[in-house]
């Protein structure tokens, strides 16, 4: 039997994105500026660049982040926290954002200041998440997310900064390797 | 909270389809490590809720003429698996046109493109989590996947939901295709019934006389994990 309440009940596949998605994109809905004058934080520029198992550069690629914002507060109405970009020819995106605060889970739990990351590309029947956390911060060695991952790839997942620290606003990279030897780390949510 | 349950085995495509050529260098190859439930409750982006105009809903209106082609009604609820509709929730179609051409820099597939047609559309859903839009039929277009490579006749759709991991973007087809089986992308989902549920179903009570056949798709998001999970931790 067919078409059954059960039979509905199970989430709808995914499906690539394409390689054409920037004809939806193109009108409103790419969005690299997070930050606007009134948003509170350290400003910083966050730049995603894609490379495949070949260490090719991936040009095709929809890099969409979420994050919170200076207080670790995710959806507050003076900062929606989220980000949608294409990749270019380089294979790279840059958002103009802000640091964001550590978050803090209704358990009680702190996580250190990171972005998420939705990775959509062609190739890809199902899209990506990974996080991005910066170096040195305090909160890193307590990080219950980063705590799962082995050490050996924990790198994987940590923004490098971007020529001389007193460059303002100063800006990370962070490369996402989908495939091969330092492969990134991706999370099943 | 609706209750996530883990993806029923089969109703997903794998990460890994070679298949499909161009996930061969780019699908992950080491595991997916899975983030404990009381982390990924995060609610999803507001994001997109401009206010939507009228020539967000219906593609046909976005420019001075008619586009080509056979005009349609896309319409359908969007529920979570536990059967609650999704309310308010962005979503964004786009497609390539009657001809089969996207209006895009990189379609060089030689089908006209339609200077009425540019194939993008967007819309809320409301309180019972129905959207609505009207277009044309997207034709069959030609890739290079394999030889001879068609692309069943398709619209794709990208919705956000409740939560992070509600996120989907996805392909609706059209009923009885013939390239269905032979399209890898379709067919990357192993259970047939999974890759019935994208097959859009025709609607004579969403089809308007003498104006526009209607389709029916109706589509599922995950949901959040629910308190009792949170208490194991
Ligand atoms: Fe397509």
């Amino acid at each position: 039997m067919t078409g059954t309440a059960a039979d509905r009940s199970i989430a709808t596949p995914s499906q690539t994105v394409g390689p054409f998605f920037e004809v939806w994109l193109r009108s409103h809905h790419a969005l690299g500026v997070l930050a606007g004058p009134e948003t509170r934080g350290e400003r910083l520029r966050l730049r995603v660049v894609v490379v495949d198992g070949d260490g090719a550069v991936v040009p095709d690629c929809l890099i969409e982040i979420y994050q919170a914002d200076h207080d670790g507060e995710y959806g507050r109405e003076s900062f929606s926290g989220f980000g949608r970009l294409p990749t270019g020819a380089d294979g790279a995106c840059e958002f103009e954002t802000i640091r964001p605060g550590a978050v803090r889970s209704a358990a009680g739990i702190v996580q250190a200041p990171h972005v998420n990351v939705c990775l959509f590309a062609r190739g890809l029947l199902r899209h990506l998440y990974t996080r991005v956390y910066f170096p040195d911060d305090p909160h890193l060695d307590a990080d219950p997310i980063l705590a799962l991952v082995p050490p050996d790839r924990k790198h994987t997942l940590i923004a490098a900064p971007v020529g001389e620290g007193a460059s303002v606003p100063r800006t990370f990279e962070r490369v996402i390797r989908l495939q091969g030897d330092d492969e990134t780390v991706f999370f099943d949510l | 909270m609706s209750i996530s349950r883990p993806a029923e085995a089969g109703s997903q495509p794998p990460l890994s389809y070679p298949a499909y050529r161009s996930n061969i260098t780019r699908a992950p190859s080491r595991p997916l490590i899975r983030v404990p439930a009381n982390f990924t409750d995060l609610a999803a982006p507001v994001y997109g809720y401009l206010p939507i105009g009228a020539g967000d809903t219906d593609l046909t209106r976005q420019h001075d003429g008619d586009p080509l082609g056979e005009r349609i009604v896309v319409s359908g609820r969007v529920a979570d698996e536990d059967g609650r509709p999704v309310t308010n929730t962005l979503v964004e179609v786009w497609q390539c046109n009657a001809a089969g051409r996207y209006r895009h820099a990189l379609d060089d597939h030689p089908a006209p493109l339609d200077p009425n047609f540019s194939g993008a559309g967007r819309t809320v859903t409301d309180a019972e989590g129905r959207y609505r839009f009207v277009t044309i039929k997207p034709g069959a277009y030609p890739w290079r996947n394999h030889p001879n490579a068609w692309r069943p006749a398709h619209i794709h759709f990208s919705l956000f939901g409740s939560s992070l991991r509600s996120r989907l973007v996805t392909q609706m087809y059209f009923p009885n295709d013939p390239l269905f089986a032979y399209d890898p992308i379709l067919q990357s989902i192993p259970d047939p019934r999974a890759r019935e549920r994208l097959v859009s179903a025709f609607d004579l009570d969403l089809t308007q006389p003498e104006w526009a056949l209607g389709y029916r798709f109706d589509i599922v998001l995950r949901g959040r994990h629910s308190t009792p999970f949170e208490q194991r931790t």
